[in-house]
Order: C-alpha cells, then structure tokens, then sequence
C-alpha cells in the first residue's frame, strides 16, 4: 500500500492535468472532425495570460480565478480566428486540418518565443495552494487538488452545456447529420464557429492549470499535445466518457512507470501501452455505432 | 511523342542524375557540395514519404525514427572507429571513466554488421509496428499522430540516455569513415556522391514500385481501400510494404547525414525534425516522383541559409508555406507544373481517349 498510493495519487493529478488538454482537442476532433495541432499553442496561450494577469494583479490569491475565464476567452478567440481565418476551408480533409494546424503551431511559439523570455516565465502559485491535504496519511499538495477540481468542474460544465442548452442540442444535431440539422433552421456555420470557440477555451484554462505545475514557455504546447491526443484517441473521438478514462490510466500509468524507470522510459511505455490497447479496441475506448464500414 | 510519354520519369531521372552528379560538383564549391549532400539525405528520405504518403495515404509524421535508427547505428560504428580498436568513446570516458563499453554498443565495431542494421532495423520496427497498426485498421489521423508520439518517445528516450547516446549532445567527433579520413576534400566529394547516387536509386525504385501493379495497388488503396479488401488484396500488406520501403529510405537517408554532417542529436530526430521531412514532401509535391525530392533539397537550403541569418523569419516562413501549400496548393508545386503542362496541347491521339 505504501508504496502504491503516492504514485496513484500523483497519477490522478497528472491524469487530470491530461484531461483538461484532450477535453477541448476531443470536442474539435469529435464535433467536427478538424485535427488541431496548435491545441498546445492555445494551452500555452492560457499558460501566458495566467502570467500576464498577474501582472496587472500582483497578488496570486486573486489573480488566478481572474485568469482562469480569462484564459478561456483569449483561447477561445484565438481557436475562433483559426476557424474562420483558415479551418472553415477545410472541413472533411482532417488530415489537411492537420498540415495546417502544424503550420499556425509553428508560428504561434515562435510569436511567443520572440514576446516572452526564452527561458520562460514564472507564474505564482497563489498562497491557497500552498498547503497539503492528507489523504490515507499521505500529505497531497493541494495543487494537484486544484487541478482534479478543475477538470471536474470543466468536465461537468461541458457535458451539461452539450446536453441541456439549447446551443449544446444544435451541435449534437449538426454532429448527427449536418444537412438535416440545416434544413430545420440550425446555422451550421454558427455552431462550428462556437464549437470551436469553447474546444479553444477549455485549452486556455488547461493552459492556467498548466502554469501553476509545470515552466510557462514557448515549447510547453508540444509537451502536452501528443499526450493530449492519445488520450483522445485512447479514448475513442468526441467520448467525454472515454476521455476522462483514458487520461485517469495514461496519468497513473506515467506516474508508476515513472517510478520504477526514467520519466523518458515512462513516456514510451505509456505510449506503448497505448499502441496495444488499441489493437484490442481500434476505436478507443468508446465508439459511435455507425453502419460505416471503416 | 505519345510513345515516349512513359518513359519520360525515366528521362527526367537521368537529367537529375546529369546535374546531381556530374554539372553540380563541378561548378560548386566544396562547402556547398557539402551541403548538398546534405540536402540528398533529406532529399532520399522525402522519397520515401512520397511513398508512403502521396502514393499510399500515410502520413507518415515520425520518420525521424527510422532516419534515428540509421543515423545512431552509423554514428555509434564512427564514434568507434574514432575511438579505435578496445577503446570506448570520448564522451563515455568523460561521463564515467571506469564503466565498459556499453554491450549493444560493442557490434557496432563491425563495419558489415552496421550496414546489416542500418537496413534490418528499420524494416523489423516498421513491420512491427505497421502490422500492429494496419491489421487494425489504424489510419488517417490516428496514424499520423501514433507515429508522431513515437518520433517524441524515442527523442526523449534518447535524451535522456546520456552514457549510452550521448544524451541531448549526441554523438560528434568522427574522425573516419570506413577507413577513409573524413577531414579530406576527396573523401567528402565521395560521401556526396554516394549520397547522390543513392538518392538516384532511390528514385528509380520509386519509379518501378509506381508502374508495377504493386503501385497501382497501392494507389487503389488509398483511394478506395474497401474495394481493394473486395477484390481479395489485403490493404495492411500493400501499405505495410510502402511504410517498411519509406523506413529503410529514411534509414539510409539518416546513415548518410551523420558522416556528412558530423553529428546526430535527438533533436535531428524528434517530433520538429519529422515535421520538417513532411514539409518538404508536401511543398514539392507528395504524390509526384520528383516533388518530394526537390522540395526537400529546398527545404534543407533553405533552413540552412536562413535559419542561420534570419531565425525567427524561417519558422514563420516554414509555417506560412504549411498554411499556404495545404490551402491553397494541395498536391504541392508539382500540381503547378502538371497545370502549365495542361495548357500546352496535348497530341491527337491522346485527346481522343481523355474525353
């Protein structure tokens, strides 16, 4: 038991982490079939308001609830831009959604390679946070708590938005067929542009999450975002459910293997892992029955 | 004219060959033929994406592994060779003087058994993992993206091992090449050639595979896969034997580059370097024979003229040609050339079938 509970612990956190940055990229991915790459640059985005917020209000205490809807704007906005400058091109060529997002990817860490330090800055850990809570005799750094109530609080906000507002019902109709939803008055372009927008945002308040845990630098989006798209894949597309699985056993997998071998040798083996299981379930974890024969 | 439209590849190959191997290495001087060399080796590896990718679907987003897999073996058999006969590398004395040689270390003193990996390897990690992933149907952007975690897995992995691989320094310093002293104008005019030359090979193969019924199934593939699986192929065999032939590309492309440029680093192998791979294949042109090849010999001068004056510029730039190139050039450069090509009338005899 000792020896199991610190990593499973620190797994759930790191889990959770993990589900903030897949939440919104299996949103864009699911909803409406666009691969987006810069995902991790929209995180970095959230990463950096946290630091700008602080800025302006030096106390950490406050600035951080200030950043978090903050964060989710700035990031919402600049998902929105990508869609109607760029995405909306392209839907039905994911693999082209992909190229391009790569590009803006590109350009956007190195906008914030040439704003902001290249060694990073420092974002501060609000004095809330600071204290460890014991759970079965273990102190847990109420940070990593944080970030667990976080992705619960995304998680449900999300699913209740897509299954009770009205705004939630259009998008699930123009997932299920997009010509019909149309012909009974849904603006289909109304709701990719707003998809996109909280898909975005949700990387934004991952990104002050980030912050709080790991450096805020121009190379943080590419940590986050392969890992973010396996449990997205692991998890089968557009599957809240699935990704909330998915991150909780790539997080706690991380932090065991971690354990007994390098954090490098971990990251291959959660990879491996995941390469595995999907020769159990190609799908992911959770699928839409379709009829389709791919 | 119409006779002789099938063999105009062909043609266009020995014209390449022409200017690679014979005009360039007159008019150039050595540093530049240097560079090039450097360039073919991006250049032999975008072959093989061109492949895999233009030809049979794939995106292909980690070829830095294989370029790795045969860029490591290489520079380990050079790191040894330089260290010479029951020595151990420098940079292993620094880190530890007193441990050995690390074992999967010691075969690589073997001349013939790193030529053997150099090509083994790549075809036993790509058969893995494609027979794991095509069995199962795995594609598109899933596998863009697996192969893509497995090009950061293995940078990091490499990172992180600093006695074994020289860790994020990487392997440097080689003094020979199978007995040839890299540090001579003569020597390093050879390894251009015979980087050249391979990438020629390269090309001609690809132009076999391309008119054989091999290509033409695989093409069908990646426009149909379902109906291929009808007509009784199996798709993950025709796709799996593209992803393994781009691998041993990549590899050898990866060998290549070590002696010419003198050094390996996880970053040469990690998830920005396979971008850059990509980029160069989707700007030339992804399914044609050439626009892989010349569009990453352009991305390669490029990234070394203006990386080096301009660094900020060259990755806005490389992002915009991302944006640009798969907006509004999607089948790259190569389209441009085929619609000028349109323009000019074609002979009568073909017009008659084309309607």
């Amino acid at each position: 038991m000792d020896a199991l509970i610190p990593p499973l612990l620190n797994g759930t956190a790191q889990g959770a982490l993990l589900l903030l940055a897949a939440l919104g990229l299996s949103l864009t991915f699911g909803q409406m079939g666009v691969i987006n790459m810069a995902h991790g640059e929209f995180i970095m985005a959230g990463a950096f308001v946290a630091y700008l917020t602080q800025l302006v209000i030096p106390s950490s205490d406050i600035s951080i609830p200030v950043a978090l809807p903050l964060a989710f704007i700035v990031a919402g906005i600049l998902g929105l831009l990508l869609e109607v400058s760029i995405l909306q091109w392209m839907y039905r060529r994911p693999l082209d959604t992909l190229l391009v997002t790569v590009g803006v990817s590109l350009i956007l860490q190195q906008a914030a390679l040439q704003i902001f330090p290249a060694q990073g800055v420092p974002v501060e850990k609000p004095g809330w946070l600071d204290g460890q809570i014991d759970v079965f005799g273990y102190g847990w750094p109420s940070r990593q708590l944080f970030t667990i109530v976080l992705a619960a609080v995304c998680v449900v906000a999300l699913a209740a938005w897509l299954k009770y507002s009205p705004f939630g019902r259009r998008i699930r109709a123009t997932v299920q067929n997009r010509d019909l939803a149309e012909t009974l008055g849904v603006s289909t372009r109304r709701v990719d542009r707003l998809t996109f927008f909280v898909g975005s945002g949700l990387a934004g308040v991952a990104g002050v999450a980030a912050s709080l845990i790991g450096g805020t630098n121009s190379q943080m989006g590419a940590q986050y975002i392969i890992p973010a798209f396996l449990v997205v894949v692991a998890g089968g597309i557009g599957q809240i459910k699935g990704a909330i699985i998915a991150a909780w056993v790539v997080g706690v997998a991380l932090a065991f293997f971690a354990q007994w071998t390098t954090g490098s040798l971990a990251q291959v083996l959660a990879f491996v892992l995941v390469v595995v299981f999907l020769q159990l379930r190609p799908q992911g974890l959770f699928t839409v029955r379709t009829r389709g024969l791919a | 004219m119409t006779r002789l439209r099938p063999w105009l590849p062909l043609i266009g190959i020995g014209v390449f060959a022409i200017v690679l191997l014979g005009v360039a290495p007159a008019v150039l001087s050595m540093h530049w033929i240097n560079n090039l060399g450097k360039y073919c080796c991006y250049a032999i590896v975008a072959v093989g994406i061109g492949l895999a990718w233009g030809r049979g679907g794939m995106l292909v987003m980690g070829q830095g592994v294989f370029f790795g897999l045969g860029a490591y073996a290489m520079a380990m058999h050079l790191s040894l060779e330089t260290a010479g006969p029951d020595k151990i590398p420098t940079f292993m004395i620094l880190y530890d003087p007193l441990a050995p040689l690390p074992a999967f270390w010691e075969p690589f003193r073997n001349g013939a058994f790193t030529l053997v990996v150099i090509v083994v390897a790549p075809i036993v990690v790509a058969s893995i993992l494609g027979f794991a992933l095509f069995k199962r149907r795995v594609k598109g952007a899933y596998f863009a993206i697996l192969t893509q975690a497995l090009a950061v897995a293995l940078a990091t992995l490499v990172s992180s091992t600093i006695r074994e691989t020289g860790g994020d320094t990487g392997l440097s310093g080689f003094k020979y090449f199978f007995g040839y002293v890299l540090d001579d104008d003569r020597n390093k005019l050879m390894l251009f050639f015979i980087a050249a030359g391979i990438l020629v090979a390269c090309l001609l193969v690809v132009w076999q595979l391309n008119r054989s019924r091999f290509g033409e199934l695989l093409l069908a593939t990646r426009d149909a896969e379902e109906r291929v699986r009808f007509l009784g192929y199996d798709p993950a065999n025709i796709k799996l034997t593209a992803f393994v032939i781009a691998a041993v590309m990549a590899s050898i492309g990866g060998a290549m580059f070590v002696p010419i440029v003198g050094i390996i680093t996880p970053q040469e192998i990690g998830a920005s370097a396979s971008i850059l791979m990509i980029a160069g294949v989707a700007l030339g042109g992804r399914a044609s024979l050439f626009g892989p090849a010349l569009g990453a010999m352009a991305i390669g001068w490029g990234q070394s003229s203006l990386a080096s004056s301009w660094p900020g510029g060259w990755v806005y730039l490389l992002g915009l040609l991302f944006v640009v190139v798969t907006l509004f050039l999607p089948k790259g450069l190569a389209s441009v050339v085929d619609r000028i090509r349109g323009i000019v009338p074609r002979g009568g005899a073909e017009k008659g079938v084309a309607s």
